[in-house]
């Protein structure tokens, strides 16, 4: 494949020109839906073509990508975007999450705390929290509006009457900037509080419900809860069994045909890392 | 009773065809009272209900509501974003069919709490105390408080849709034939408990319903409608005793014949 081709990073200038101005719009209104037209990309839907899309409209030369798939930079979908990039936009790439200005992911907040002037790009499967009390949209729209939000509620009083707790574990509705409830895609909850106030700008595109929605730098991000039930986010009663670390995000690993088990760090960047302040 | 109207109709059509709906509709509803809509099936009842409770536009005409601050508000003419707070807590809806007025896969608990969520209650504890009172008023075993109105007999929804209801203390709720789809002894129980229920809150109700015998016992007052129009209003005793117009003995006869 030769890059001429192509437009430089896939999409030609005008789609891309829309696509800035629905994540403008995006910005101007936190966690508000944005429907956008959604192009093809190489790839089908669930593959991430709504992220996708969103960083073709905001990568430049001097930008460097990095692309985590539940943590990892080595997954396979992880390998193929970043290539993706690598090929069509000339992207400089990196696994270090300090080092990046834009990071693609897919079901993870790095651990490693954002900085001013990076973007965070979700790729978001269901972007409307209220689909599964609402199926016409109409009404969702109005719905949010007029922040009529009781049945978001409704969801996790349901979680307590059959859990004794909130058992809602990913996807965890969140209110932005005090207005709307937004869906943080299927990331854990243990990294929305990362969502709060974070300096790094928040881009998120759904291909295939062809919707874009942002949390701009700065932005008030609360989890919903009840005051008798407030919310928590996941703990673990081991540190990572590969680099120790305490306050990461888990992911239990089954590591031979008996059944033995490991909790190891989601985040293979923010392992690394602490393996090398290990041993230094 | 207080001499401030509650609910004030005036003047209201909603035609879909010539006589097909409601029209020239113009009445006063008090605090308290008890208001039966009856009239044979197309007369336009369910329409005027729909229309006096804020769920369908008017093709002209007003409604106008008082609310628990005394401040009386245009149904059609406020934000929908008050309309739809309106009914959601001063206001009620009762669906004949008890599905259409409860969320099928929520709890009878979830089912009750959502319109104090709604209106802000944000403790689970005081939500679910509240749930059980009412599931208690309305005669339902508190240990189904976790169970889905799915695993409900068709009387038990109907009380649970009530509760719903109630649950904010609504000064008017609107009844379509609520005893309509229930066997006989259901239904009477479901009409005393509606008696009681109505007494104890000082709640006034509107009531469609092709039942004469439910609209003697629940009703204070009757409009009788026929072809999309009123054409007799008057005390349920007088007009089920005393009827003065031609349709309204007819309606009245052929119930005694039965
Ligand atoms: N959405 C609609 N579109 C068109 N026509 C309608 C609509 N709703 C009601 N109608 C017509 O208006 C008339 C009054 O209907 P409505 O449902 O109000 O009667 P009703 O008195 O409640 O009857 P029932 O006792 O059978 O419930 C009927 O002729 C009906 O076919
Ligand atoms: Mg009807």
């Amino acid at each position: 494949m030769t890059d001429q081709a192509y437009n430089y990073a896939y999409l030609d200038e005008q789609t891309k020109r829309m696509l800035r101005r629905s994540i403008l719009k995006a910005v101007a209104i936190p966690g508000f839906q944005i429907p956008f037209a959604s192009r093809e990309m190489p790839m089908p839907y669930g593959w991430g073509t709504g992220g996708m899309q969103v960083t073709c409209a905001v990568i430049g030369k001097q930008d460097t990508l990095k692309v985590i798939d539940q943590g990892a930079d080595d997954t396979t979908n992880a390998v193929s975007i970043r290539k993706f990039f690598q090929t069509l936009a000339q992207a400089k790439t990196t696994e270090v999450t300090s080092e990046a200005s834009i990071i693609q992911t897919r079901h993870r907040i790095p651990e490693s705390p954002l900085q001013a002037g990076q973007i965070l790009v979700y790729q978001v499967p269901i972007p409307e929290p209220l689909r599964f009390i609402e199926p016409r949209e109409t009404e969702t729209r109005l719905m949010h509006a007029l922040q009529e939000y009781g049945v978001m509620h409704v969801k996790l009083y349901e979680d307590i009457a059959r859990y004794g707790h909130i058992a809602t574990a990913y996807a965890y509705p969140v209110k932005v900037n005090a207005h709307y409830i937004m869906d943080p895609s299927p990331i854990p909850k243990f990294d929305n509080p990362k969502m709060h106030q974070s300096p790094a700008l928040q881009l998120f595109g759904a291909g295939r419900e062809k919707r874009i929605y942002a949390i701009p730098p700065y932005t008030q991000v609360s989890s919903l809860d009840f005051e008798d039930h407030p919310f928590e986010v996941q703990s673990w009663d081991e540190p990572c069994a590969i680099c120790g670390a305490q306050d990461s995000f888990l992911d239990e690993v089954v590591l031979d045909d008996r059944g033995t088990r490991q909790f190891i760090c989601s985040d293979t960047d923010y392992c690394r890392q602490q393996q090398e302040a290990n041993r230094d | 009773m207080t001499d401030q109207a509650l609910l004030q109709v005036k003047q209201i059509s909603k035609l879909y065809q010539p006589n097909k709906g409601c029209q020239n509709i113009s009445f006063d509803l008090y605090p308290g009272e008890v208001l039966g809509i009856v009239g044979e099936s197309g007369s336009g009842k369910s329409t005027l209900l729909r229309v006096i409770s804020g769920r369908e536009q008017p093709d002209v005409g007003e409604v106008l509501y008082r609310d628990r601050n005394q401040q009386v508000h245009s149904l059609f003419q406020v934000s929908e974003s008050k309309r739809r707070h309106l009914l959601r807590s001063e206001l009620g809806v009762v669906h004949q069919h008890p599905l259409d007025g409860l969320r099928p896969r929520v709890s009878a608990g979830g089912n009750i709490g959502e319109r104090l969520m709604a209106v802000g209650s944000r403790h689970y504890g005081d939500i679910r105390a509240r749930a059980s009172q009412w599931l208690a008023d309305v005669e339902i075993d508190i240990d189904r408080i976790d169970d889905t109105p799915l695993t409900y007999s068709g009387g038990m929804q109907q009380r649970l849709q009530i509760a719903r209801n109630l649950v904010t203390e609504p000064s008017l709720i609107f009844m379509d034939e609520p005893t309509g789809g229930l066997d006989v002894s259901v239904q009477a129980k479901l009409l005393d408990l509606m008696r009681r229920l109505v007494q104890e809150l000082n709640l006034a109700v509107i009531i469609v319903t092709h039942d004469l015998g439910v609209a003697r016992l629940l009703a204070d007052r009757l409009v009788v409608m026929k072809n999309s129009e009123i054409v007799e209003t008057g005390l349920t005793d007088q007009v089920l005793d005393d009827p003065q117009h031609a349709y309204t003995q007819l309606l009245v006869s052929s119930v005694l014949q039965q």
